[in-house]
């Protein structure tokens, strides 16, 4: 079977060129689709499941980081995760963390010569994934180096700047009911879920909206206690009874005084071992 | 040290200096800050007033036939104490002084001024010379040099083979100090110079939309040569008018939208459809006379707050209109808000917009930000006095 590849680029011109200048350098690869931002790049990959993924960092809606993140925790068991490689014209900063990370990039302009590096490096990879014993180490490796790229401050979020200094940690969740502030001590929070352009606050009472995105509560939070275990979802560490681990590897969490379960993301079902 | 840009912070920026500010930007390395010139430590200070005073005593042994190892003894046990007295007397000084009066003077850390200089010395040169006498004879023994010398007849004597040296050692490192001390204040000065300029001419030419324009530029060349070549010709009229902005005062306002249409242009071949723009000079205004690219820090920030961030793009219309005496410029955009757009990203474009205007015109100019009506996006307001033609 030929191998497949998704374009995610906003810039039509840049994404015509990158396919035509695959379409020379590596005949075999098909290239399924191309993407014009984001939330399609995701869609369009777990519907066609292509075997390689470029992703340009900066794209309207979602950036190439998130994208690459929810393509990992919702890609189905049955197929081997594609590989990533991600496409950017000037962030100093993904740069180091991709370097750091070992994962493959390319530059804007794109020149051809480095990406036929790229291409025989992607080639290499894929003939060592078919090998049937290499399938489990090859997907581990893919999800560390992406766990290392999300923990880098400032890059998830891709605005080609650091961090600003470290927010202040939150002690107190402010939200809105009707004409009324409840203050919600951060210590009485079971997790927080992402809603849309909402973040559910729940605890073992009841739960609020707040209208902040998670991607920017997160950093105000101690990662020590509260524990990202999905790309949508914060769990309180010490709030936690049990994670189960189904036959498909599957990780679920059940919480101390309340009754819903959490679905950990394969990302970070290696928080979850026993001592 | 390389000094890119120093000096004259309203100077010509060339464009070999943006190249090789960018290459450090490119690498995240500045000039590394200037290593404070180390103080001469005390002790050292003491060492080298040794070596002073053990010469010239070998000099007077030698012209005035008196025995050497003698008079090296005595010299060298003054030589000491007048180091210890004064040098000691003044770091005290300085102390208590720069206490009472914090430091706003380079140096000031260490030296408490001539007038209580001059009174450690005599003090000192007194008290280091008779502790020196009083060393000497214990280490010679059996000598009684300290009560010979305090006579009257040889006091005054003693006081002024000391107290010369004294002075003239004082002179001496206290000019090496400050010296050192302005030339590090230069180099701190330099140095915030270079990185002010950088900051700037790094909003300007923005290098992650730098190199998506080349990255355009280079698929056009093969697959559409002559829109390639409006392009080149659209990112030369920006860079030249970017790497001008700070040497011409004023330029008319139809230049001011010719600049501006180019950036969008630019903006366009990379965006496509995602960006529509509109641009509105009526011609009784296009000789009125502005600060060159005034606007750009505003048309960027809609692009890259307001409509970048948005999946379907959107509108960005730029107007100009007379209100009596005062020019309104307005930046419109139907992007994501003011809301979604963060907060310290956007500043440092406002800020330079405003200070401008405030060094410009102060009072009479004002630039305001607000929610834009009707279709959600951000409004940005310049208004500046009218001025009909331009001088230049």
């Amino acid at each position: 079977m030929n191998p497949t590849a998704l374009i995610a680029e906003d810039e039509p011109l840049l994404a015509a060129d990158l396919q035509a200048t695959l379409a020379r350098l590596w005949p075999a690869l098909r290239v399924v689709a191309t993407a014009g931002h984001g939330a399609a790049a995701v869609e369009q990959a777990l519907a066609l499941r292509p075997s390689v993924l470029f992703l340009d960092i900066r794209m309207p809606g979602m950036t190439g980081l998130e994208a690459a993140q929810a393509i990992a925790e919702d890609w189905p068991d049955d197929t081997p995760l594609p590989l990533p490689v991600f496409v950017t014209a000037y962030d100093q900063y993904a740069l180091q963390a991709f370097e750091r990370a070992a994962v493959d990039y390319v530059l804007k302009p794109v020149q051809p010569e480095r990406l036929g590096q790229t291409c025989a490096r992607l080639q290499a990879a894929l003939a060592r994934r078919d090998a049937p014993a290499a399938a489990a180490p090859a997907l581990e490796s893919t999800l560390a180096q992406l766990r290392d790229l999300l923990a880098t401050p400032g890059l998830a979020s891709a605005a080609g700047a650091p961090a600003a200094a470290a927010p202040p940690r939150l002690a107190v969740i402010q939200a809105g009911v009707g004409a009324a502030i409840h203050m919600v001590p951060v210590d009485d929070v079971l997790y927080f879920e992402a809603a849309d352009k909402y973040v559910r606050v729940v605890t073992v009472e009841r739960e609020h909206l707040i209208r902040t995105s998670l991607r920017e509560l997160v950093p105000q939070l101690d990662a020590a206690r509260f524990w990202q275990v999905h790309r949508g979802t914060v769990v309180r560490a010490d709030a936690i009874a049990t994670a189960t681990r189904d036959e498909a590897g599957k990780v679920t969490l059940t919480l101390r005084g309340h009754a819903d379960r959490l679905v950990v993301s394969r990302l970070y079902a290696h928080l979850f071992r026993a001592m | 040290m390389p000094t890119p840009a120093a000096g004259n912070a309203g100077g010509r920026l060339r464009l070999a200096a943006w190249v090789r500010i960018a290459a450090m930007t490119l690498t995240q390395r500045l000039p590394p800050p200037p290593a404070p010139r180390r103080r001469t430590p005390f002790a050292l200070r003491g060492v080298k007033a040794l070596a002073i005073g053990g010469g010239l005593s070998a000099v007077f042994a030698f012209v005035f036939g008196q025995r050497l190892a003698q008079t090296m003894v005595y010299s060298l046990s003054i030589t000491l104490g007048c180091w210890f007295f004064i040098d000691g007397g003044r770091l005290l000084a300085a102390r208590w002084v720069n206490r009472k009066l914090p430091a706003d003077v380079p140096y000031r850390s260490e030296w408490p001024g001539w007038g209580w200089m001059l009174a450690i010395l005599l003090a000192g040169t007194a008290l280091g010379a008779s502790f020196g006498l009083w060393l000497g004879d214990l280490v010679l023994g059996g000598r009684d040099a300290l009560s010979y010398m305090l006579q009257p007849r040889q006091l005054g004597a003693l006081l002024v083979f000391s107290l010369i040296p004294g002075l003239v050692a004082t002179v001496f490192f206290h000019h090496r100090g400050r010296m050192a001390a302005i030339e590090a204040q230069a180099q701190q000065a330099r140095r915030e110079a270079a990185e002010t300029q950088l900051r700037l001419l790094e909003s300007q030419l923005e290098p992650h939309m730098l190199f998506n324009t080349l990255a355009n530029l280079r698929v056009l060349i093969a697959l559409d040569p002559p829109r390639a070549q409006t392009m080149l010709d659209q990112l030369i009229g920006f860079l030249r008018a970017t790497l001008n902005a700070s040497r011409v005062g004023r330029h008319a306002l139809s230049a001011e939208f010719s600049r501006l249409s180019d950036y969008l242009a630019l903006m366009q071949v990379r965006m496509g459809a995602r960006l529509q723009v509109a641009l509105t000079l009526p011609d009784d205004l296009a000789g009125a006379a502005v600060p060159p690219l005034l606007l750009q820090p505003l048309v960027e920030n809609a692009i890259k707050h307001g409509l970048e961030p948005q999946v379907d793009g959107g509108r960005i219309e730029i107007t100009a209109r007379r209100d009596g005496a005062t020019l309104v410029l307005s930046v419109r955009d139907t992007g994501v808000g003011l809301a979604a757009a963060p907060a310290d990203g956007t500043r440092f474009g406002l800020q330079q917009v405003r200070d401008r205007l405030a060094t410009l015109y102060g009072d009479a100019a004002s630039l305001t930000l607000a929610p834009a009506d009707g279709g959600g996006g951000a409004l940005a307001t310049v208004r500046l006095p009218y001025e009909p033609t331009t001088s230049a």
